[in-house]
């Protein structure tokens, strides 16, 4: 399969800090490849130095077949980006950004309109509207347009979801699903774990490190113990009674339930007697499949 | 759910010319409880949450923050609440101690108060090491339970928290929740404003808002169940928009 990033152990340090530490990955074309970390995980260097905006202090970035050192000016006309801000004039309307963008690579919204129409229409009946007066979810379709107008082979979307609220998020991932059928490759970065599944392959990324790189289902499945919810009223005596308990191993408070892992990796059918004993009279515990985030936080945990 | 009521909203409407941002809000939050305050970006959550910290006027209806009146007594709602957001909470060129200092000073707090909760903060985070280090030298997760420690530093009745766990990592994140789970525990109302809904599934009670009206206000489980599905998310996604 033909490669359309190439990256070997890419290197970028800021000072004291190593923003990216040996990084190594490939992403095929018209692959959805997601990096999901948290702030500082490095997302944004990666993303500039796949760009041509910043070079690695070692290692070498090869970009839809070309060097991001030597080869930068070629490239940049194949690439879209949407970095994490500013990346609209607030002071133009809709349809001055799109068209100053269009021009900016040499060519002209109606030559490749088809490639945005379905996410334009959603805002063309405001753009008249100065960019800088649209609603989060507006501008999010403004940007991914200019983005897309000269018809890149890859487009890079740096934290596109930030800020917006859940409906705009859901819309906008169905969109990126659209774009497939025109063979773009897309690498899109995120501090949400539950995004992954959107995604072909993800990285996750921690400290300037991948700590897994494969398909959402597949770094599911690589979570390594059996894992139980525990539901209680009362959640924080919950989490404080469950790590008193011996034979726990990690005890996470995720959303209304607590995940656990049991030190011989099977429930303990003496927990409920346990909790009861502590007070606890309501407990319910059920096994279920380890999601994105608790894989995180057991990589994380074997990296300490 | 438990008695007593920190912040009661009755038939709140806030206009803005002829634009309804708040239209007639009805809704009570207890003491020690996790409120998730939802809705989609210009559902009108910001003007509420602007009414509810004393920034701003109802238009009409009746609002009780921590017993003190939203159209008189905003400056005794101001002294009893706490607020942090994700993107600025803390001075970044001052360090832990001087941020401690600075907020103690503005909430009013004597300096020996101050003195005691810096000593107690600090054991309490294990931030011993941090004291004189600058706010930008801190590694992000550090940053933000030192931002929340100091929202309610002066023990506000209530604290706000936008987006408070948005971009940090699993493990911080964890603890950060447990921070919350404490101080609601202890009494302190917690009221979340965020778009993540996985945020929403940790709160005790959520509402959410669609075009200035609360469309939906229970716990995320009775929610879940009664639109039938398994995702506060996609409860979001059938109801925030009309």
């Amino acid at each position: 399969m033909l490669k359309a990033i190439e990256s070997s152990e890419i290197t970028k340090t800021f000072g004291a800090t190593k923003a990216l530490d040996n990084i190594s990955f490939s992403v095929n074309e018209s692959e959805v490849f997601g990096f999901i970390g948290p702030d500082g995980a490095g997302k944004t260097t990666l993303f500039r130095i796949i760009t041509t905006l910043m070079l690695p202090d070692e290692g070498t970035m090869k970009v839809l077949g070309m060097d991001c050192k030597s080869e930068y000016k070629e490239l940049r006309k194949n690439i879209g980006y949407m970095p994490g801000r500013f990346s609209l004039y607030q002071d133009l309307s809709v349809e001055e950004n799109l068209n100053f963008y269009a021009t900016v690579f040499g060519t002209t919204v109606e030559e490749n309109y088809e490639l945005i129409s379905d996410i334009y229409s959603h805002i063309e009946p405001f753009k008249k509207r100065l960019a800088g007066k649209l609603s989060g979810g507006m501008k999010q379709k403004l940007a991914l347009s200019c983005a897309l107008i000269h018809k890149p082979r890859l487009l890079v979307l740096d934290e596109p979801t930030t800020g917006v609220d859940a409906v705009s998020r859901s819309e906008f991932w169905d969109m990126l699903g659209k774009l497939r059928q025109h063979n773009i490759t897309i690498i899109v970065s995120t501090p949400y774990m539950d995004e992954a599944i959107r995604c072909d392959k993800v990285a996750l990324l921690q400290n300037g490190r991948i700590l897994s790189i494969d398909t959402p289902q597949k770094i599911r499945a690589g979570f390594s113990r059996k894992l139980f919810a525990v539901k209680s009223v009362e959640k924080y005596r919950l989490i404080k009674t469950l790590r008193k308990n011996p034979e726990i191993l990690t005890a996470y408070p995720f959303g209304d339930s607590v995940h656990v892992t049991f030190i011989n990796n099977t429930l303990d059918n003496c927990l409920f007697e346990y909790l009861a004993k502590e007070g606890i009279g309501d407990a319910v515990i059920q096994e279920l499949e380890a999601g994105i985030e608790d894989r995180f936080l057991e990589l994380m945990n074997k990296e300490r | 759910m438990m008695g007593n009521k920190v912040i009661t909203v009755r038939n709140l409407v806030k206009k803005f010319g002829s634009f309804v941002a708040n239209d007639n809000l009805n809704f009570e939050v207890s003491a020690g409880e996790i409120f998730g305050f939802l809705g989609a970006n210009g559902a009108g959550k910001t003007t509420t949450i602007r009414i509810l910290s004393g920034l701003s006027k109802p238009t009409s209806g009746e609002v009780k923050v921590a017993g003190f009146d939203a159209y008189r007594q905003t400056e005794n709602i101001k002294k009893n609440i706490g607020y942090m957001c994700q993107k600025f909470s803390l001075y970044e060129d001052l360090t832990v101690k001087e941020n401690i200092v600075l907020f103690g000073g503005i909430y009013g707090m004597s300096k020996s108060l101050i003195r005691e909760r810096l000593v107690e903060l600090l054991a309490n985070l294990r931030f011993q090491e941090y004291e004189n280090r600058i706010i930008s030298d801190l590694p992000l997760g550090l940053r933000q339970k030192l931002a929340f420690s100091v929202a309610v530093l002066h023990e506000p009745r209530i604290v706000f928290l936008d987006e408070p766990t948005g971009g940090v990592d699993p493990i911080t994140r964890r603890q950060f929740w447990e921070m919350i789970y404490e101080k609601a525990a202890s009494g302190i109302t917690v009221f979340v404003t965020t778009h993540y809904m996985d945020e929403a599934e940790y709160c005790d009670r959520i509402s959410i808002m669609s075009e200035g009206k609360i469309v939906a206000l229970d716990s995320p489980e009775k929610l879940k169940k009664q639109y039938n599905a398994p995702t506060v998310e996609e409860v979001f996604i059938k109801i925030a928009r009309p």
